[in-house]
């Protein structure tokens, strides 16, 4: 059981990375991503059933979901939108593609064929399943966290940490912000994509309504986590995105599991998601002003 | 230096919101110049400044920096070589970053690659530079820039700005969100800075004491355009009286609506 939380945490993590990425790094709240996770998961899907392989698979799906990511910034720049609507409308337009991609259906099985899965158990041996695919899944979401930790100590990495809370100084700095928003928005849905590829195989199909409401899910994630503990080094912040994903999946299961004593159904998980991030802003702001309030100012 | 000609900027066209800021402005800026703005509210000072600076582009004129026309250049482009502050301190600094990271930002102008640059050599350079200030902040390269006072905020924005090795320096009433002690140790750095950089800039000042102790030329701009523009030993000669009763008869009106003239 516990194994099982905590895979399927590990691989929801690195979507809440991609979210942490727009929602607190940019300050860009990128709707994207509810279309860009299905995306990832069918790219890859079909990727694998096609016999391309399942490397250059997930490679694909991360690079249609920076695609994607990049529509988005595109729309906003250059029609000037706000960023919510430009996400609404590529993630709109994300389900019919997502159905081509999909050959036309809204959902395809990877039973018969192989996987990133079913390699590691085969590696894994004697191994059970489930400690096997958790001993890859945190090798697997480690690398993706130290690439993006290494990524955000380089200059873009940097000067994109500053976008979200200061573009004018960005702009100040000869850098042109429509530029960091395009790389930004499209790393972001890059590993929302490779999430989405991962998590497919992990189930075994993909769906083209996978990743509904999945967006509010992640910020449930990333919220959860920022109430663990304060820093500020990247390297601990994507710990915190990490550690809140898993807390996400485990409460989100004992909601499953044992939500029947109160009359939950599994429907009712995205009410209790809706209600988990509004009682993270409530405590968030709580927290905020009671510690201005100690500082002596309001 | 800078050339501009007949420049004018109108807000909302067309509209019953209709502003022109900027009124058929000419100016010519010399290399080396330092050159302070006053001005009543609304008299476009900081338009101004917002159209050298490229964040605002004109209605119609011209306007060229280093021979170069920039007149619809994007203010991204043109940061490569103006350095700009403004009286907001937060505005010119990251509070979510550290300061050794707002100030690897500032050191290079231009787009940021994929290069690790902050390494020992430069926060050893950091430290060095920030001793200059003499707020002990060279021992917190690590702090989150909000954590900083507004006139810390203020002088490391100043510090970063001069690093950056801009052609032109705009001061957009830098110092008029400070305390009193703050604002002249900050006006203080500017001076040193200037000098020692032998900066060309323009400082827009609402203290009559300031734009008159400092700098080598003066402009007083009302409703749009320059209406007074002293230099030289014109300029140093100038004391606040002077300068009002200059306004006076310029503008042959009787100048009782705005007190911020008078303020010394």
């Amino acid at each position: 059981m516990i194994e099982g939380i905590l895979v399927d945490g590990l691989i929801f993590a690195v979507m809440a990375l991609g979210v942490f990425i727009t929602f607190r790094v940019l300050n860009f709240p990128d709707l994207t991503v509810d279309g860009s996770f299905a995306t990832g998961a069918a790219v890859a899907a079909m990727s694998i059933t096609n016999g391309l392989g399942i490397f250059p698979g997930m490679l694909l799906a991360f690079a249609s979901g920076a695609a994607a990511g990049t529509i988005t910034a595109v729309i906003h720049n250059r029609l000037k939108v706000p960023n919510l609507l430009a996400g609404i409308l590529t993630m709109t337009m994300l389900y019919s593609i997502n159905i081509r991609i999909l050959g036309g259906r809204a959902n395809i099985a990877l039973l018969r064929v192989d996987t990133i899965i079913s390699k590691v158990i085969q590696i894994g041996g004697s191994i059970p399943r489930e400690w096997t695919l958790l001993i890859f899944m945190i090798i697997f979401t480690g690398i993706v966290k130290i690439l993006l930790d290494v990524f955000f100590h380089t200059d873009m990495g940097i000067t994109l940490g500053a976008m979200g809370d200061n573009e004018q100084m960005v702009v100040s700095q000869g850098v042109n912000p429509k530029a960091m928003k395009v790389i930004g928005v499209s790393l972001s849905n890059g590993l929302v994509a490779l999430s989405g590829a991962m998590l497919a195989q992990y189930q075994g199909f993909a769906d083209a309504n996978l990743g509904v409401g999945i967006v509010v899910q992640g910020l449930a994630a990333v919220m959860l986590g920022e109430f663990l503990f304060r820093s500020n080094k990247i390297g601990m912040l994507t710990i915190q995105v990490i550690f809140g994903a898993i807390l996400y999946k485990a409460l989100m299961f004992f909601g499953r599991y044992y939500g029947y004593y109160i009359n939950l159904t599994p429907s009712d998980l995205k009410l209790l998601t809706g209600v988990l991030v509004i009682v993270s802003l409530v405590v968030a702001k709580t927290r905020k002003n009671i510690g201005s309030r100690k500082r002596g100012i309001q | 230096m800078i050339n501009i000609t007949k420049i004018t900027k109108t807000f909302n066209p067309g509209t019953v919101n209709e502003n022109t800021a900027i009124r058929n402005l000419s100016l010519t800026v010399q290399e080396g110049d330092f050159i302070t703005i006053v001005g009543s509210n609304g008299a476009g000072k900081t338009t101004l400044l917002n159209l050298i600076s490229g964040s605002i582009l004109p209605s119609s004129g011209t306007m060229y920096i280093l021979g170069n026309d920039v007149t619809r250049t994007p203010e991204y482009k043109r940061a490569a070589y103006i350095g700009r502050i403004f009286q907001d301190p937060t505005l010119g600094t990251s509070g979510k970053l550290s300061l050794e990271h707002n100030m690897n930002i500032c050191s290079r102008k231009g787009f940021k690659g994929l290069k690790i640059s902050l390494d020992a050599k430069k926060r050893q350079l950091f430290r060095e530079e920030l001793i200059a200030l003499e707020m002990g902040l060279e021992n917190r390269l690590k702090d989150n820039v909000g954590l900083l006072s507004g006139g810390q905020r203020q002088a490391l924005t100043l510090l970063m700005t001069v690093l950056s090795r801009p052609e032109l320096l705009l001061l957009d009433e830098h110092t008029a969100a400070l305390d009193p002690r703050n604002a002249e140790i900050v006006l203080s750095l500017t001076q040193r800075f200037v000098d020692e950089g032998n900066l060309t800039s323009m400082m827009v000042t609402h203290n009559m004491k300031h734009a008159i102790e400092y700098g080598n030329r003066l402009l007083m701009m009302d409703r749009g355009d320059i209406i007074l523009d002293v230099s030289g030993d014109e300029k140093k000669n100038l004391t606040v009286e002077k300068l009002v009763k200059k306004f006076h008869e310029i503008k042959q009106t009787e100048y009782t609506s705005d007190e911020a003239l008078l303020t010394t």
